[in-house]
């Protein structure tokens, strides 16, 4: 009897064994998934640098930073970033032109203003709006905006920053509205009564009670369609020219960071080269803008925040 | 006396009122400033859509789809941009899945708090915000030179399964955080393990949820272009990779994964990139067929999550 009873124990204890074998297999497979994310980012940032650094071997630091012509493709080469720089940011300026008033009184009128029933209508229609592909923006830019621009503006250029600006304007409305919008609506509703019962209007309220103190995720929400607008490529390499121009005039046509990469992938790339070099180095520089962008938005939103 | 301060109370009364219909006229103001917005948004929307259907109706028949891109505009189709699509995709989606819901489950379920787990989600948030054109170039350096896998539908697959990864990862999340504890307890209370747990219990009811982020991510992946575009895949592609299902043993091969490609989105910005009108008709065309397979995509998602949250009731 005893035996026999020593047998089951042992046979639980090796099932149990087998058991716990099993479980920690999974964590660590589990566990590894994990951990590809921190990978990733180690490759982004190791690929990026080291093909960045043969570019400046060539390139000193201060002519890429100061100078203001980039020529990679001409006898005379000249690699300044100024010019990618002026484009994305002259791009990136007209996107938030239109999509910061746009974006903002989409979040105050869905958060503040419509019924529970226009909202359901209307947040599915914006997620539809976020997902349409850029390169199908782009043909909208070149194809429809541009032309209609010409209109108003007979000696508008084909290729110019305005078109895609004002798309790219519309491409990042969504992202504002959606996140300013969450941070709108978790400003608890006693705040609210206590605007209504000193009686302030709606607007009044949605204006000056409930708008500062959701300041910190509206801030949030254009520094995230900044770090959108300034990593955008199709739209601009297809509507705005894919020439590096220095300049901030918006009827101009230029390139962006963004459009320059594609413009050379477009090409033949040849390995090693300093044409293929010079990608990663404005790769490198878009990345570190966007770091820039979203560390300044964590900033932001950690002074900012409301704690209710 | 009386009557003097009751004129003075009515003409305050009169004041009052005058002020409170100015200020709720800022409040018709607004609501139709917001639905003009909105109205416009949308009819955004629709004009995209329109323009790109009726742009490229000539376009609708099947030749266009059994074609292969073509010097001839009206010859051309997109026969190897759609079955590259499908296939990159395919690459896309066995690689991200996986690995975008294990990682969600290992982050919710047994990541303990601690700087590693933090470590592992700023890394995860960081990603969302990288740039898509800086994965393409990942990619290339990486992938394409690095590992020598040149630019195949193997790379492409890669680098959108990069892409789609935190969408993945976070879906995954938040889907598994809105499950109670009191589930969890109740399967631990008869004896469950932890994996046991997950597999049986969380990841069910997650399921949804995580279904959700997947169509978005891969309605993404259909329409992203410059990563693909960067690892240098621009290029004419009049030919098939090979059937990854073949009719003799062992019935299925990997060298499509090798194989040269195109996809929607690049051959609608080559088409668009060409200066005869005729081509900007391909263009529309393929661009109607990406934007429909998108909205439905994301419609379908929008409605599963709808459905879910109705459903379920903890």
């Amino acid at each position: 009897m005893g035996s026999e009873n020593n047998l089951i124990i042992s046979s639980r204890l090796a099932k149990n064994y087998k058991r716990n074998l099993i479980e920690r297999m999974i964590e660590f497979g589990l566990l590894c998934s994990g951990i590809v994310a921190i990978f990733i980012t180690l490759a982004i940032i190791y690929v990026l640098v080291s093909e960045a650094i043969p570019f400046f071997q060539h390139v000193s630091m201060k002519d890429f930073l100061t100078d203001t012509v980039w020529t990679p493709n001409y006898s005379i080469k000249h690699y300044g970033i100024l010019p990618l720089i002026s484009g994305t940011l002259t791009t990136t300026g007209i996107a938030l032109i239109v999509a910061v008033p746009l974006g903002t009184i989409t979040a105050i009128y869905l958060s503040e203003f419509a019924s529970h029933k226009v909202r359901e209508i209307i947040k599915p229609i914006l997620e539809l709006l976020v997902g349409v592909p850029t390169v199908v923006f782009g043909y909208f830019a070149l194809m429809l905006v541009t032309p209609m621009l010409q209109k108003i503006y007979p000696d508008l250029t084909t290729f110019n920053m305005l078109g895609p600006g004002i798309v790219m304007g519309i491409m990042i409305v969504p992202y504002i509205a959606s996140v300013a919008e969450d941070s709108m609506r978790a400003v608890p509703m006693a705040i609210r009564e206590g605007a209504y019962a000193m009686g302030a209007t709606r607007f009044q309220t949605a204006i000056k009670v409930v708008t500062p103190a959701a300041i910190s995720g509206i801030v949030a929400a254009y520094i995230l369609a900044i770090s959108r607008a300034v990593g955008e490529t199709m739209i601009v390499a297809i509507a705005a020219g894919q020439q590096p121009n220095f300049t901030f005039n918006p009827v101009e046509s230029a390139a962006t960071i963004t459009s320059y990469i594609v413009s050379v992938a477009l090409g033949d790339l040849e390995h090693g080269g300093i044409g293929y070099q010079s990608i990663f180095a404005a790769g490198l520089t878009l990345l570190i803008m966007t770091l820039l962008i979203n560390i300044l938005g964590h900033m932001v939103r950690k002074k900012y925040a409301e704690r209710y | 006396m009386i009557k003097q301060k009751k004129a003075s109370n009515l003409k305050d009364l009169n004041v009052i009122r005058k002020m409170i219909s100015n200020h709720k006229k800022y409040d018709f103001m607004f609501a139709g400033l917001g639905t003009i917005v909105i109205a416009s948004l949308t009819i955004t929307l629709l004009v995209l859509f329109l323009d790109l259907v009726i742009d490229g109706y000539p376009k609708f028949n099947l030749d266009f789809l059994s074609n292969f891109p073509s010097r001839r505009a009206a010859r051309a189709g997109i026969l190897s941009a759609w079955v590259g699509s499908s296939l990159v995709l395919l690459v896309t989606f066995f690689v991200a899945v996986p690995l975008g819901v294990a990682s969600g489950i290992y982050l919710e379920e047994y990541a303990k708090k601690n700087w590693f787990s933090d470590l592992i989600e700023i890394n995860v948030s960081n990603l969302a915000g990288v740039p898509s054109i800086i994965y393409g170039l990942l990619a290339l350096g990486l992938f394409v030179y690095s590992f020598g896998l040149g630019q195949s539908i193997l790379t492409a697959g890669l680098t959108l399964a990069l892409l789609m990864l935190p969408i993945v990862i976070v879906s995954t999340r938040e889907a598994i955080r809105a499950i109670p504890v009191h589930i969890r307890e109740a399967a631990y209370a008869v004896g469950a393990t932890k994996w046991q747990v997950c597999h049986n219990h969380v990841i069910q009811y997650a399921y949804g949820g995580i279904l959700t982020g997947i169509i978005i991510g891969m309605a993404r992946a259909i329409g992203e272009t410059a990563p693909v575009i960067t690892i240098g895949a621009l290029t004419f592609i009049a030919f098939l990779p090979p059937s990854p299902i073949g009719l003799e043993p062992p019935f299925i091969n990997f060298d499509w994964l090798d194989a040269g490609f195109s996809v929607l989105p690049i051959q609608m910005f080559n088409w668009i990139s060409r200066p005869q009108h005729a081509f900007h008709v391909n263009a529309a065309a393929t661009g109607a067929i990406i934007i429909i397979l998108t909205l439905l995509m994301n419609g379908l998602a929008i409605k599963l999550r709808y459905n879910i949250r109705k459903k379920i009731k903890w």
